[in-house]
């Protein structure tokens, strides 16, 4: 990652009449950054994506793509951006090949067929070229949107939930594909999900947003690293155990019980200390299961909690 | 701008809707000219029962001119419903589908984009009454072959076989000025929905009103004739008379023509301002 921003967003503001879609929002996206794009449903997701790509336009706020502003140089920045905006939808009535050999002519690209089929064929859809489009399955017109977004290599590419409705092996191919962009073709990725598992997976960096207004920013490692995680220890269920736990300096860090799983708020570096404790003291512990991940911090902020 | 067009025509002609004026025209005018092979006499003689008293006709006044005219006169008031059928989609269809989104994406301007798809379905129409013009006035020619033309309209009017194909030239060009300005009706009302439907009914919903408004023979309503562009649709019908009444004609065209540029621009507007939700 460097420190050239692709994305500037500042202050962005949309309002319809009486609703607030997105309030005030900032972001900045920097050039080889996977950029995660969290947040609820009805969070402003969408609407700051389609304001990224001028559907609609803010109703405050600037928006600065490659370093400049967007809506004064809309077709030179959108020539060099690349985007699924929520689920990708075709011409049903024409073939795949058709479809992107129309909207790469947009772009003014090499559209020849050797060309177009590299891509479909980057996107497993090489051999279903032919096929109209309303004979596709949702997986394979999401693979065909990811083809259309990457007809013209564009470096900067906005991905809004791309991996929705897919199998958990779509998942994974659409994964490994975003990586390879940006590990082995340098793009900058913003990908918006509601996956939180997938955005820790891949992105670097992630913002949070709900009600449309920023609740967090920053490395999602560094994310990750300041959240405590919860322990569920699964212990010989007696009295005598809760006693030993009440007694012991393990006692204030005790969260929940249920049956014989005893939920801890404890950093990851004192599993070894309290697993030992338990052994000294004759209790027979049966499975140690540490719970950190994003969604648990996701659903935390998203849920009212601390921010 | 031209590969824009070509975009968007490529889309128009890859669509089954597309067809079904083709379709409708090809049906109807072969059934019309069929019926009057066989019974176009009568039909004439009915014609000029009134005027054969008066005036002997020789010659083959059953020719294509004659059927080509009829054809031309019955089918104009229905090709509307044709033409709104591809104009009501041509926006809205994008917004149905999900596929401005794809659209709007692009390095193109929506000026371009909302141009090339007005320009697309102009081309559309036209090629819809060459097609009509083709069926009823050329086909009919081959199979009936020509002649003088007489049309009876308050007066019996008789052109010569050499005054009559430049006639029908300008009132099919005419036609195709009202039939554009259908269309950008329905390319208005296209631009305001999500649903085809929408654009279609209303557009229709607007000519027959119109056209009754214009019909209606009442002096309140004289005032507002002027105002309505269904006023001037018929108006193909000012080059069968003789002589042509140019100033009426040109007034009539700079309305439509006046009506094809403010719907536009009005759909411009619009289009420009709008968020893209769908």
């Amino acid at each position: 990652m460097s420190d050239e921003k692709v994305i500037e967003v500042k202050g962005l503001t949309k309002k319809y009449q009486n609703l607030t879609a997105v309030n005030n929002l900032d972001l900045n996206v920097y050039k080889g950054d996977v950029f995660g794009f969290l947040g609820p449903n009805g969070a402003g997701k969408s609407t700051t994506i389609r304001m990224l790509l001028t559907l609609i336009k803010p109703t405050a706020g600037d928006i600065k793509i490659f370093g400049k502003p967007l809506y004064a140089n809309r077709n030179e920045i959108m020539r060099k951006i690349g985007a699924i905006v929520e689920k990708p939808d075709f011409y049903m009535y024409l073939s795949a090949f058709k479809n992107i050999e129309l909207l790469g002519g947009l772009y003014g690209v090499d559209t020849s067929k050797k060309r177009l089929m590299e891509i479909l064929d980057t996107v497993g859809l090489a051999h279903r070229h032919k096929s109209k489009v309303k004979t596709f399955s949702h997986g394979m017109k999401q693979r065909l949107g990811i083809a259309q977004a990457l007809l013209h290599d564009p470096e900067l590419i906005i991905l809004d939930e791309p991996t929705t409705g897919l199998d958990p092996q779509g998942m994974k191919e659409i994964r490994e594909l975003i990586i390879m962009l940006s590990k082995e073709k340098g793009k900058t990725v913003f990908l918006s999900s509601h996956i939180l598992r997938e955005v820790e997976l891949i992105t670097d960096r992630m913002i949070i947003i709900n009600k449309g207004t920023t609740q967090i920013e920053g490395k999602v490692s560094e994310l990750l690293n300041a959240e405590k995680i919860t322990v569920t220890f699964e212990l010989e269920s007696s009295d005598s155990v809760e006693n030993v736990i009440a007694e012991s300096s393990w006692g204030n860090k005790l969260k929940a019980r249920e049956k014989n799983e005893f939920i801890f708020d404890v950093g990851a570096e004192d599993i070894p200390a309290m697993n030992s404790f338990f052994v000294e003291k004759g209790v027979n512990v049966s499975a140690i299961i540490p719970k950190r991940s994003l969604e648990e911090y996701f659903l935390k902020i998203t849920s009212g909690g601390a921010v | 701008m031209i590969n824009l067009i070509g975009f968007e025509l490529s889309k128009l002609f890859r669509k089954w809707r597309t067809y079904i004026g083709f379709l409708a025209i090809g049906v109807l005018v072969p059934i019309v000219q069929i019926v009057l092979h066989y019974e176009g006499d009568r039909f004439v003689n009915m014609a000029l029962r009134s005027v054969q008293q008066s005036f002997m006709f020789d010659g083959n006044l059953l020719n294509g001119y004659l059927i080509g005219y009829l054809i031309l006169q019955a089918l104009i008031i229905h090709i509307p419903f044709l033409i709104v059928l591809v104009g009501g989609d041509i926006l809205a269809g994008e917004a149905t589908s999900g596929t401005y989104r794809m659209l709007l994406i692009r390095p193109v301007s929506r000026f371009k984009i909302i141009t090339s798809k007005f320009i697309a379905g102009i081309i559309y129409t036209n090629a819809l009454l060459a097609f009509l013009a083709f069926m009823s006035l050329i086909m009919s020619l081959i199979i009936f072959g020509s002649g003088e033309l007489i049309v009876f309209e308050n007066i019996l009017y008789i052109f010569a076989t050499d005054d009559v194909f430049w006639r029908f030239g300008m009132a099919y060009g005419y036609a195709a000025l009202s039939m554009s300005t259908v269309f950008a009706l329905s390319f208005l009302f296209s631009s305001l929905v999500e649903n085809a439907i929408g654009p279609i009914v209303a557009t229709m919903a607007i000519i027959i009103i119109f056209a009754i408004l214009s019909a209606l023979n009442f002096d309140a309503l004289k005032v507002i004739r002027p105002y309505l562009f269904t006023n001037y649709i018929a108006d193909w019908r000012l080059f069968f008379r003789d002589p042509v009444e140019i100033k009426e004609v040109i007034n009539s065209g700079v309305v439509l023509v006046g009506h094809i540029v403010g719907l536009y621009a009005i759909t411009l507007y619009l289009f420009i301002k709008k968020d893209i939700l769908s």
